[in-house]
């Protein structure tokens, strides 16, 4: 029975849309068949019509910067920022500034944050936390850790306040929340070096630049969690603290923030995590840190330490993930009556305790203080040897050897050459019959405009690498991660463990995937795909099994007594039903794959990433907005049609 | 039921939902029906309701969910913004009131019970009970002391420290109960606060319910879909339907009397005999006294059931509760009544 209700929701009202679809499509087709005897003019946007859009935003933010005075508000931003990072500098690894102490010692930090991971998560969070200070400073890394971490402490806590008063401003106007979505959607699509250089222009080279990139970076989805945390307050909730006489500031302040108070630390979570991801980047504006040291090493492919800095960024990222996880689902506890100050504040008792014991001790023993260079236990140019010899052995050498010409000659150049031969309207087209058959004229409309205005920018060749590498780069995560999602979902020993994996593998910065590609493939194309192969196989298989396993019990078992096979089951089952869930996921590696291509610049590809690292050496910052634009626009395309036809075929199954 | 004042009368209330309501009620051609409104665009979660609430009196609203109910006692609390007519409350028309004034009269004068509780998750027992207080700015040592107070009313002491999660439905409706007391409000209203109970809890929350209201004397304003849940509370019943009261009045009169059709059916099932009190059935003396010993006015037919069988005479005299003789009671109406032929 439910297997043949879910057969018939299939095909359902779309016929004549997806005959226009079918036309465009064709036409598509036809001008690509037809393309030797095309006029130039079909192939590529003309020159003269490409619009000097770069200069037109040149003069904007010119106008914006100089003649609105906008550039003596930043610096006044700018110097409040760099108090509270010179603060946190000195207090951290000990930067000569105001207020002059010596850094705190890194076993006083450890203990501190060993403490706050058994409040949160008992003793393997605490093992967790503590753990992860003292690799990283028996490692020999601390300075370079603190450095980073001395930024995020300054532009989490910044962005939580500003995500967090944008989301209540959201919430209370929508007018303000329809002005603010679009650009919530191009600030999470666009790529960080357009973050940079605006930062560095606007905000002084140096920490402040990274600190003010990495704030924007973190603010989107503290606004959107903060807006969708205080929507889902229950009416009756609301509806108590009215009739308890509320004012309008003690209904926020009592009743809207404290019951959504799950959602926004879900928010404070991606806030962390956004952070130390963009923190790593900022390396490419020459901020000091774990990001500027890893860049340096794999620039002069010191693999060893690359790869111990990778370990470091790694722990960090499980740490601040897992401790902030932690925090949301923690619930208060109550206490009996009586019970003393000291017993129901144990954990903040402790924690300084622990914190004081420390740095006592430290002012006595050097090594519980700081680490020098002839304790720590660093084994790079040992991994060094270890990791090249294993890379020379000779099966390893011809599999990757082969790969590499394989994926070269007959996968990558290939398809990129197809994408660079096809006439950019025929592209459009193509673009637009996909808008069109999952929502239509006004979706079709919106991504041909989104396409048209990658067109005429002029921008166009280096666009159509970007995608390609993307698109490759998704098709091969497809291959990967859609049979492991599946086989991990049918089995449920392995599925709780794949997801786990997933899970702590998304909150990695995207920075880290570059290290085994490096590793295995040198640099070239090969690499940059192989990153974001992984990168983006996470969200596929990660989605996949959620999709598989969110379908209802009681449709497999329909399907059981209806004699279905395994394989029956999974292709007219399961797979149908977890489809729209899948897409999401698609949707996400995707997306992911145009933040990784980009960062990819560095190795030296020769697509839209590289012009946007050149612009950082100047302040052209016209056309770093562009190409940002561009970047985004094709990503907001895809999130576009993929996101549209999840939504509706979730709606016609009635799942999720 | 006294004869003062009322303590919320509203007239000609209207509420309805959709873009432009006020403009859309001003331009409405009378007698639109629930379901014109509807294709107009809008819904009628009011229509036309006119109602007096008279002070220490409980009035239990009735009616399939989506009647209305919600909405209308909402409009009472101002909770909604009413679309048209009036809301006076101790006679003070409650739609003029300033943001200043509403939330006066709601710290002083109103308390509210929710259906599934509308506790605040992140707040203790005590701290929900006193939420009320400290939103009126009372100081911590008074407030805790009247929060303490009411939670031992509700028989929840020794839960004080407690959070919402850690309580049974039942115990969380019972927070719910004591945070809407602690202001000492003197209008009540419940919005089927028993209605997410299981039935043995809620029968046990009725009795407690009215121990409460005995003790308090409260205006109550009582919702729920449950006619048993009504007969066991009501002074006066009123039935909606698509947002309008059909029928307002004693039990008696509702399952006696039906005033349309809907409220027929809908008291349909119902024994009559166990709500018709021996009161309403006695008709006047007009000086000629029956034999024998009298019953109780206030007696049901139910409870009369066994000596109404039994007895040889064909009009019972009938007394109130200090002896007095109020009536006659016919023996075969009162057997009509007891057969379901009434
Ligand atoms: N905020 C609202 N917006 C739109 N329609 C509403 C709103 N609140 C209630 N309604 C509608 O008003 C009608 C009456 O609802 P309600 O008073 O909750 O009914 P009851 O409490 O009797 O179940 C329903 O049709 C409901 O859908
Ligand atoms: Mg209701």
């Amino acid at each position: 029975m439910a297997v043949a209700q879910t057969n018939v929701a299939v095909p359902a009202p779309t016929l004549t849309r997806m005959r226009v679809a079918q036309i465009l499509l064709a036409a598509a087709v036809l001008l690509a068949a037809a393309r030797p005897v095309l006029p130039e003019f079909l192939i590529r946007v003309p020159e003269w019509a490409v619009l000097p859009y770069n200069v037109w935003m040149q003069a904007l933010f010119d106008f914006i910067k100089d003649d609105l005075g906008l550039i003596h508000l930043t610096r006044g931003i700018s110097a409040v920022l760099e108090v509270l990072l010179d603060i946190t500098a000195n207090l951290l690894y000990g930067k000569h500034r105001w207020p002059f102490f010596e850094p705190i010692p890194w076993t006083a930090i450890a203990a501190g944050a060993a403490v706050i991971g058994y409040w949160l998560g008992g003793w393997r969070l605490a093992a967790v936390a503590g753990g992860t200070f003292v690799w990283v400073a028996l490692i020999g890394q601390w300075n370079l850790a603190m450095q980073t971490m001395s930024v995020i402490v300054v532009a989490a806590p910044v962005a939580f306040l500003l995500g967090l008063l944008l989301g209540i401003a959201a919430w209370k106007s929508s007018r303000f929340e329809r002005f603010l979505a679009p650009i919530l959607s191009i600030l999470q699509t666009l790529p960080f070096f357009t973050y940079l250089l605006p930062a560095v222009i606007f905000f002084k080279v140096g920490p402040t630049a990274g600190c003010v990139a990495t704030i924007v970076y973190a603010i989107p989805p503290m606004v959107l969690m903060t807006t969708l945390g205080l929507k889902k307050v229950s009416p009756e909730v609301v509806e108590a603290g009215n009739m308890a006489g509320s004012t309008r500031w003690q209904m926020l302040r009592h009743v809207y923030l404290p019951a959504a108070r799950t959602e926004i630390l879900v928010g404070v979570n991606q806030v962390i995590m956004l952070c130390l991801a963009m923190v790593v980047l900022t390396a490419f504006i020459g901020m000091p840190g774990l990001g500027a040291k890893l860049l340096s090493l794999m620039n002069s492919l010191k693999l060893g330490r690359s790869f111990e800095i990778g370990v470091t960024i790694v722990l960090i990222a499980v740490t601040l993930d897992r401790l902030s996880k932690a925090w949301v689902v923690k619930q208060p506890e109550h206490f009996e009556r009586g019970t003393s100050w000291a017993a129901r504040h144990k954990y903040l008792v402790g924690g300084i305790a622990a914190f004081a014991a420390f740095y006592v001790l430290a002012q006595f023993v050097q090594v519980a203080d700081h680490i020098t260079r002839k304790q720590e236990l660093s084994m790079g140019s040992e991994i060094d040897d270890v990791i090249r010899a294993a890379l020379a052995n000779d099966t390893v050498t011809a599999v990757t050897g082969w790969l590499r010409w394989f994926l070269i000659t007959w996968v990558l150049i290939p398809f990129r050459n197809a994408l660079l031969w096809l006439p950019t309207p025929s592209v459009l087209l193509a673009i637009a019959a996909a808008g069109y058959a999952v929502g239509g004229r006004k979706s079709a409309l919106t991504v041909l405009a989104f396409f048209g205005i990658v067109a005429l920018t002029g921008w166009w060749d280096r666009s159509i690498i970007t995608l390609y590498a993307v698109v490759c780069a998704v098709i091969l995560a497809m291959l990967i991660g859609l049979p492991l999602g599946i086989a991990a979902a049918r089995n449920p020993r392995w599925a709780n463990p794949i997801l786990l994996a997933c899970d702590t593998m998304q909150t990695f910065p995207s920075f880290i995937y570059l290290i085994p590609a490096i590793m295995l493939f040198s640099v070239n194309d090969v690499a940059v795909v192989f990153a974001i192969l992984i990168f983006a196989t996470v969200p596929l298989t990660r989605y996949t099994i959620e999709g598989m396993r969110a379908v209802p019990e009681e449709l497999i078992e329909a399907a059981d007594m209806a004699g279905a096979s395994r394989n029956q089951k999974l292709m007219k089952v399961q797979l149908p039903l977890a489809l729209p869930t899948m897409a999401v996921g698609f949707n996400q590696a995707i997306m992911f794959a145009f933040f990784m291509v980009i960062i990819a610049a560095f190795i030296g590809t020769q697509d839209l990433g590289q012009e946007l690292q050149r612009t950082l050496a100047g302040n052209d910052l016209g056309k770093n907005f562009v190409l940002g634009m561009c970047v985004s626009l094709m990503a907001l395309t895809f999130n576009h049609i993929i996101m549209r036809w999840s939504n509706d075929r979730r709606k016609a199954l009635g799942v999720g | 039921m006294t004869t003062q004042t009322p303590v919320i009368s509203c007239a000609n209330v209207w509420k309805l939902f959709g873009p432009h309501p006020k403009k859309y009620l001003a331009n409405m051609p009378a007698g639109r029906s629930f379901d014109d409104i509807r294709k107009d665009g809008y819904i009628a979660g009011v229509r036309d309701v006119s109602v007096d609430i008279n002070r220490g009196e409980m009035l239990v609203v009735m009616g399939l969910s989506g009647s209305g109910k919600s909405t209308l006692v909402r409009c009472f609390s101002r909770l909604h913004e009413i679309t048209g007519g009036t809301i006076e409350v101790d006679g003070q028309d409650i739609m003029a009131l300033n943001d200043r004034d509403l939330i006066e009269l709601r710290r002083n004068k109103m308390g509210m019970v929710f259906q599934s509780f509308g506790l605040l998750p992140h707040r203790t027992v005590l701290e929900n009970v006193a939420f009320p207080l400290e939103m009126r700015g009372q100081d911590r040592h008074d407030r805790r002391e009247r929060a303490l107070e009411v939670i031992k009313l509700v028989g929840l002491e020794g839960r004080e420290e407690y959070f919402p999660r850690e309580l049974s439905g039942g115990q969380q409706q019972r927070v719910g109960i004591a945070r809407s007391l602690a202001i000492e409000p003197d209008i009540w209203f419940l919005d089927e606060p028993f209605s997410a109970l299981d039935p043995l809890i809620r029968r046990e929350m009725q009795d407690e319910f009215l121990r409460l209201q005995e003790m308090l004397g409260k205006t109550i304003v009582f919702i729920t879909h449950d006619f048993d849940e009504a007969l066991r509370l009501a002074d006066r019943i009123a039935i909606m339907k698509d947002g309008a009261i059909e029928q307002c009045d004693t039990p008696d009169q509702i399952v006696l009397n039906p005033a349309t059709p809907y409220v027929r059916k809908f008291t349909e099932d119902i024994e009559k005999s166990r709500v018709v009190h021996a009161r309403v059935l006695a008709t006047p003396m007009n000086g000629h006294i029956p034999d024998g010993t009298p019953i109780r006015a206030g007696a049901t037919i139910l409870q009369l059931a066994r000596q109404l069988v039994n007895e040889t005479r064909e009009e019972l005299p009938v007394a109130n509760g200090n002896g007095e003789l109020i009536g006659i009671l016919n023996r075969q109406e009162a057997l009509d009544v007891l057969l379901g032929e009434g």
